[in-house]
């Protein structure tokens, strides 16, 4: 076990450091810089942007150096100082920026993994149980047309449904009253209030994906021969499937892991700006439309690595909960 | 895979109970695989209806200009969001027409509101019509004329009375007649994305797969690497890295490149997967010993044998490219207007406010929608023919 940790642990330094590098190129791909979009701004809204001014702002932000240069310096400082660089359009450190709302990211990416997990385990189970029952049916037609749907517009949908039938302002964390409060009960239950809107929204393609494998894998193993043997023995139904195939069809709930979470805090990205949530989603959007590439970069940057680190977290709990994968 | 048949299979489709009968019979054995799989797929109701619909999608994607009421750029200040038009039957005397007409439209004032809205006027009555005159266009840029599918003929009193059948958006313009003509861009852009992404994945899947050693070790790595991207987070900064200054149509192709940039590595793993699988079989081992060329055992013996798990895996990956571009697209980092798309229409209705106004703006959406439902179900049952021998 220990060895394979390590060998996963290995890959992951080289893995990280190759982002940070398309990460940089990326997001020096879009022609011009942000002084220029600063240039523009300051045109159109009738002030002179003299050569001056705009050599002197490219050098005091480092943008007239070589492109290498500006990588190293820009990684130097968040491996020795954690520092992510100078977000040039809201003048404050990238740093600030990102910790502000990069925790509504992860609230309600893990409001929704749990989410996910809690309706697509008992259902699975069921559909594969109860296969071809109306139930069993009805559930893969949510499923299918839950996939279908892009998120946004089911977001724009359920917006729409809970205000012209429920009169309900669904968009947002908070209600007026709580935004700027201190902690309290009230405002948690004014949070869980708007929590579920985001979280179905971005829950239930993966529901639906998920309910799909669990009901694949258990129906495999159902028809197995120890199934047979232990129903044979007389051990009772209930108990010999949540004891045996249930157990190891357990896995892709394990594995769904890697890609559910960084599917998941990609997909609030979008459900963020229709839903106006607090997160990174929509910060990232801007910066990316400004050019104000350190705050863009650092989205990236974070966001890759922290999905490269959930794939190497679900690859270790796997490990765990199937020897068969420690030994290969 | 490698069964031959011994004589020709039956030329004369069979109907349908027929066919099923013989699937127990004799028929069975010299079916070719070509047909085992058509019987396969028959089986699977929902994705014949589904390969219809989108059909039927692409003759309109095809044919928009025709089939579209009205120019998509026709825009009248009088009509700004007015609701889609009822069809009606029964007239304001009670009598029936079997022809169905609309009410024209004509601006008022909400009275406690004092804003302009647009109200059905029941003192004019237009019954639709099949091959109306309208704005005239180009098929293709070649053939000029001036018919449509479908609409009405306003007289010389009410000459700027137009159809709205799915409504108007907030420049007047007709929805309907939008969304056509965004099934040409929606459509296509995802056929161009699988159609970039197969080359892509044929070609480095296939030297991964059948060359294997130090080549599959390299392309894996960088598979696996691109993966591990964010999908959203990517494809939302090589949006904005596409210059707005670019004309339209390179911006089209910039979107559908940026599309495949991910969507090969799926089916590079497809082919590789197939291409392994393959080469332990014994018909390339005979083929081998019959000293046929590399390139020669791959085209000929093993290609034919997977093209139908890659359609099916193609079916499959269409409908992630039209969704990730309607998301582009509405986030406005992807296609932008003049062009329209139905991710671009999808801009109309971005927030609340606009949708709780006029809701029928959500309607690019459904589209959307059941164009990827097809997609997913045809896919499924093009997955399920692809291996016809499996029970």
């Amino acid at each position: 076990m220990l060895k394979f940790v390590f060998k996963r642990l290995l890959l992951f330094v080289p893995t990280v450091l190759a982002i940070s590098i398309v990460t940089f190129v990326l997001i020096q791909l879009p022609p011009g810089d942000y002084i220029s979009v600063y240039a523009l701004q300051l045109e159109s809204s009738g002030q002179e942007a003299s050569e001056q001014l705009l050599s002197a702002l490219r050098q005091r932000y480092g943008l007239d150096q070589p492109i290498y240069v500006q990588y190293f310096k820009w990684m130097g400082n968040i491996l020795l100082h954690g520092d992510f660089g100078h977000s040039m359009q809201w003048n404050r450190p990238v740093g600030d920026l990102i910790w502000e709302r990069i925790g509504w990211t992860f609230t309600i990416s893990i409001a929704t993994l749990i989410f996910t997990w809690i309706v697509a385990f008992p259902i699975g189970v069921y559909s594969a149980t109860h296969q071809y029952s109306f139930l069993d049916y009805l559930f893969s037609f949510i499923g299918f047309v839950g996939q279908g749907i892009p998120d946004f517009l089911l977001a724009l949908v359920l917006m729409w449904i809970g205000y012209s039938t429920f009169g309900l302002e669904v968009g947002g964390l908070f209600s007026e009253a709580y935004r700027n409060a201190a902690w309290s009960w009230n405002k948690f239950v004014d949070l869980l209030r708007h929590l579920w809107v985001p979280v179905i929204v971005l829950g239930i393609s993966g529901t639906a994906a998920l309910i799909r494998t669990m009901r694949a894998n258990l129906l495999d193993e159902l028809r197995k021969p120890y199934v047979v043997t232990a129903r044979a023995k007389g051990m009772k139904e209930w108990q010999l499937i949540w004891k045996y195939p249930v157990r190891v069809a357990l896995n892709p709930f394990v594995s769904s892991m890697a890609y559910v979470l960084p599917g998941l805090v990609s997909g609030t990205t979008i459900i963020s700006v229709v839903l106006s949530l607090p997160t990174t989603g929509p910060m990232q959007i801007r910066s990316l439309m400004s050019q104000d590439m350190y705050l863009a970069g650092s989205f990236f940057l974070l966001l890759s690595s922290l999905t490269v680190l959930g794939t190497l977290i679900s690859d270790m709990l796997l490990a765990w909960v199937d020897p068969r994968i420690r030994l290969e | 895979m490698s069964i031959t048949t011994p004589r020709p299979a039956p030329t004369v489709a069979p109907d349908k109970p027929q066919a099923r009968k013989d699937l127990q019979g004799e028929r069975l054995y010299t079916a070719s695989q070509w047909r085992l799989m058509w019987w396969r797929f028959q089986q699977h109701k929902l994705a014949v209806v589904s390969i219809v619909i989108l059909l039927i999608a692409y003759l309109i994607a095809l044919f928009c200009e025709f089939v579209a009421p009205y120019d998509p750029n026709r825009f009248s200040p009088r009509w700004v969001l007015a609701p889609p038009m009822r069809l009606h039957f029964i007239d304001a005397e009670g009598q029936f027409h079997l022809r169905p007409f609309v009410y024209g439209y004509k601006s008022s004032r909400n009275p406690e509101t004092l804003a302009m809205v647009v109200v059905p006027d029941e003192t004019l009555a237009f019954p639709i019509k099949f091959f109306v005159r309208g704005d005239p266009y180009e098929m293709w840029g070649r053939f000029a004329t001036d018919r449509h599918l479908v609409g009405i003929e306003p007289g010389a009193a009410s000459r700027d009375q137009m159809l709205f059948l799915l409504g108007a958006d907030e420049m007047g313009r007709d929805l309907l007649s939008r969304i056509l003509y965004g099934a040409r861009i929606s459509l296509s852009i995802g056929l161009g994305g699988v159609f970039l992404s197969l080359i892509l994945g044929i070609i480095l899947g296939g030297i991964s797969g059948y060359v294997g050693g130090t080549a599959d070790i390299i392309i894996q790595r960088i598979i696996e690497f691109l993966r591990s991207l964010p999908a959203i987070p990517l494809w939302l900064t090589l949006g904005a890295a596409l210059p707005p200054s670019w004309p339209p149509l390179r911006i089209y192709f910039g979107i559908t490149i940026i599309l495949s940039l991910i969507g090969w590595t799926g089916l590079a793993r497809v082919v590789r997967g197939r291409f392994m699988a393959l080469r332990e079989e014994d018909f390339i081992l005979a083929a081998r010993l019959a000293n046929a060329s590399r390139m020669r055992i791959i085209l000929r013996h093993m290609v034919p044998s997977f093209t139908s798990h890659l359609i099916a895996s193609l079916t499959l990956s269409v409908p992630a490219m039209i969704l990730s571009e309607t998301s582009l697209s509405f986030l406005g980092l992807g296609l932008q207007p003049p062009i329209v798309s139905w991710g671009v229409l999808l801009q109309g209705a971005q927030n609340l406010r606009a949708v709780v106004l006029a809701p029928w703006l959500l309607l690019p959406g459904l589209f959307v929608v059941i164009v990827v439902l097809a997609f997913n179900f045809a896919g499924d049952g093009l997955r399920d023919a692809a291996d016809p021998y499996a029970i």
